[in-house]
């Protein structure tokens, strides 16, 4: 175990001086937003090079409490409370990353990353391959995504495509609890940068977690097995999905769901074992419709699968609009309705 | 408009003489002859260097090339202050930055033949991959500042930029992170008054060395083109760096006399008076004078120097047209650190579309 050590003017703070928490050594029933907040502390634990960076993750512990009582336990020098400037807080993980830190960026909201973008795009993503290897970009940049909290704009947005869609990335979003400990930790210890997408109208939701690594990053999970119509999704929409299959099965549909976890790059192993038994496709994920990544999934599955396909594949996403006001967000998420539409009309139905 | 404050701090005049300037003469007090004249063969060389990879672009075994013509004094006197641990974040226009930190010359040209991303391996010689995205390296470097800090050793980041990337976000957003954790980075600008077609009034209204102290960083403005001056200046701001004193902006007022790239056609944009008035101004030309004062320049150290410079290019051109092809399959390779299995099968898919064919002459990409 590694010695703590917390900088004198930390410890003089007010209210930071709370002995720290021990880690995560038993099954505990977490929720999502704590889950991660463990997974946090137990690699930070395990590596000193694992640093944090972002804004109001010190003191307050960001918005949404993820990094809560980390600055406490670690010191200002590994917990930094950035300026706020999202271009720099990925541009100095880069130069952090070169000297042999591991970071772990915080973008507050989906919507303020893309001040960030280049850094992202240009450089964390195409070091490793611009040098041949030689540096390594084992950062992590941890985005809460989606909506239906009835926030302000920008505070909603699912912008994964736009990572999946740029070569070096990894990008994963959890669903759970569990994965949210366990991929935090892996994606932290990845040599390769990861885009680490949660789904923040989930964060209260408790579930059991198992302090262990876990099955890797990159396997998509079949969440619950079905027979007639494979059920594709990701993030918050999993559980979505989860009651879909519950309300089908009621009406003799057999519903096949699988939490994708890794969006870059997808295990297609998995999905198309799923369609090559159900011959049927549902995507749904809450980003815009074109150039989402519904549209690729499917173009894979129909080019590997095409013989097994009874019916053409269906995508139930977020229109091809800007993020509404909180009032209309209803009418562009995809829910348990609009799910079983989409299943409706890929089993012929209407 | 632009140089209505103070001029910039010289120590070499055009003219070849030493002038006194107070706080600064104490850091180079060590100069004596042969030291200059060393950083004399540097600045020969550099040059040499940038007129054969210029050729060779003419000649079509270069794609590309960025000329530092004029700004020689300007890296050199910069890199040669720097201790081997210190760490360099560049631009592409840094090549004679490269040449002092040790790169090979054959991998300075790497990336302008199309061969790679990168010529060198960072580590090796501490200097970043160039960054061609413009002023993205300036948080590279305050980053790698912050893991030194953390690291509790006293090695410094510098990064260089143009009079241009200060109008980009990221230069200032690196000032003003460097700034609030008081990061050991020298912030290295090369004003060389022009951005491709753009003069640097554009950019600003007033000096840019003048912006610095708003972040709260002090800044220096100097004569870019007087050797003496940028070594003066950039070992006082290493040496606040080295001992917590936190991060230091220089401004090196130079020309850029050539264009911007050898796509570039600077006649179409540029008064020739104003660079026939900096070519009296050249940074070779004033060390030159100096060393020929002080009875350094004798006709054998004049071949010697010339001898020198012609064996680099030499080697730069032998090595450049020596360069072996990548491999094809090389374009899947180091994308990730760890296996990809999309990427994986496109390289599969990719390797059988080549052998298909059943000779060379059939194979498109042959």
């Amino acid at each position: 175990m590694t010695t703590l050590m917390t900088p004198a003017a930390v410890s003089t703070l007010p209210g930071l001086t709370a002995p720290a928490p021990t880690p995560l050594t038993q099954t505990t029933t977490l929720t999502l937003g704590k889950a991660i907040n463990e997974g946090l502390r137990q690699a930070m634990l395990d590596d000193p090079k694992v640093v944090l960076l972002g804004e109001d993750i010190g003191a307050l512990g960001g918005v949404f409490r993820v990094t809560s009582d980390l600055l406490a336990q670690f010191g200002a020098r590994r917990v930094i409370d950035t300026p706020l400037a999202e271009s720099a807080i990925i541009g100095t993980a880069v130069g952090l990353a070169y000297r042999g830190y591991r970071p772990v960026c915080e973008i507050q909201f989906d919507g303020f990353i893309f001040p960030a973008f280049d850094q992202i795009v240009s450089q964390v993503a195409k070091f490793h391959y611009r040098t041949q290897g030689a540096v390594r970009m084992p950062i992590t940049i941890r985005v809460p995504f989606g909506g239906g909290i009835g926030a302000a704009e920008h505070h909603s947005e699912s912008p994964e495509a736009y990572f999946t869609h740029t070569s070096g990335l990894r990008v994963i979003a959890v669903s759970n609890a569990q994965d949210a400990y366990s991929l935090i930790r892996q994606a932290i210890a990845s040599d390769d940068p990861v885009l680490y997408f949660e789904p923040k109208r989930r964060y209260h939701v408790k579930g059991e977690v198992v302090p262990e690594i876990g099955a890797p990053m990159e396997q998509a999970v079949v969440v619950c097995p079905g027979r007639d119509v494979t059920l594709l999704t990701y993030g918050a929409l999993v559980s979505t999905a989860r009651e879909a299959a519950l309300a089908a099965f009621d009406e003799g549909v057999s519903i096949e769901v699988i939490d994708l976890r890794s969006l870059s790059p997808v295990d297609y192993a998995v999905v198309e074992a799923s369609v090559r038994k159900t011959g049927r496709l549902v995507v749904t994920h809450e980003a815009a419709q074109s150039g989402g990544l519904g549209g690729e999934i499917i173009a894979t599955v129909t080019e590997r699968c095409f013989s097994y396909l009874e019916s053409a594949p269906v995508r139930v996403t977020g229109f091809d609009v800007p993020y509404p006001p909180a009032k209309l967000e209803s009418h562009h998420l995809p829910d348990l309705d609009r799910i079983l539409d989409g299943v409706d009309r890929v089993m012929g139905r209407r | 408009m632009i140089d209505s404050s103070p001029r910039p701090v010289q120590l070499l005049s055009p003219d070849g003489e030493r002038m006194p300037a107070g706080d600064f003469d104490p850091w180079v007090e060590d100069l004596d002859g042969p030291a200059l004249l060393a950083l004399y063969r540097d600045l020969v060389v550099v040059r040499r260097i940038d007129t054969e990879a210029t050729a060779l672009q003419r000649q079509g075994e270069l794609g590309l090339w960025p000329p530092l013509l004029g700004q020689e004094a300007a890296q050199v006197g910069s890199a040669r202050a720097l201790r081997s641990d210190d760490f360099v974040f560049p631009s592409y226009r840094e090549n004679a930055v490269a040449y002092c930190r040790g790169v090979n010359l054959t991998d300075i040209v790497t990336v302008w033949r199309g061969n790679t991303q990168s010529g060198w391996d960072p580590y090796t010689v501490n200097v970043a991959t160039p960054a061609i995205i413009i002023g993205a390296q300036t948080l590279h470097a305050t980053g790698w500042a912050l893991g030194a800090q953390r690291d509790d050793v006293d090695s410094v980041a510098i990064t260089y930029f143009g009079d241009g990337a200060t109008s980009e976000g990221d230069v200032n957003e690196a000032m003003v992170f460097a700034a609030s954790f008081q990061a050991p980075v020298v912030f290295f600008c090369q004003n060389n008054h022009w951005a491709i077609s753009e003069p640097v009034g554009v950019q600003a209204h007033r000096n840019i060395a003048d912006r610095a102290p708003g972040f709260g960083i002090p800044s220096l403005r100097i004569d870019g083109n007087d050797m003496i001056a940028v070594l003066a200046a950039t070992r006082i701001a290493l040496d606040r760096a080295r001992t917590g004193g936190g991060p230091t902006f220089i401004e090196a007022v130079t020309y850029r006399m050539g264009p911007h790239t050898t796509a570039d056609d600077p006649t179409r944009y540029r008064d020739p008076a104003e660079l026939a008035e900096w070519k009296t101004r050249d940074p070779l030309l004033r060390l030159h004078r100096l060393l020929t004062a002080l009875g350094e320049i004798t006709p054998e150290v004049e071949a010697a120097t010339q001898a020198l410079a012609d064996a680099a290019a030499v080697e730069l051109r032998a090595g450049c047209i020596g360069m072996p092809d990548p491999e094809p399959l090389s374009v899947f390779d180091h994308v990730y650190a760890t296996p990809n299995a999309t990427l994986e099968r496109q390289r599969t898919d990719y390797a059988g579309y080549l052998t298909s064919f059943d000779s060379s002459e059939q194979n498109p990409k042959a």
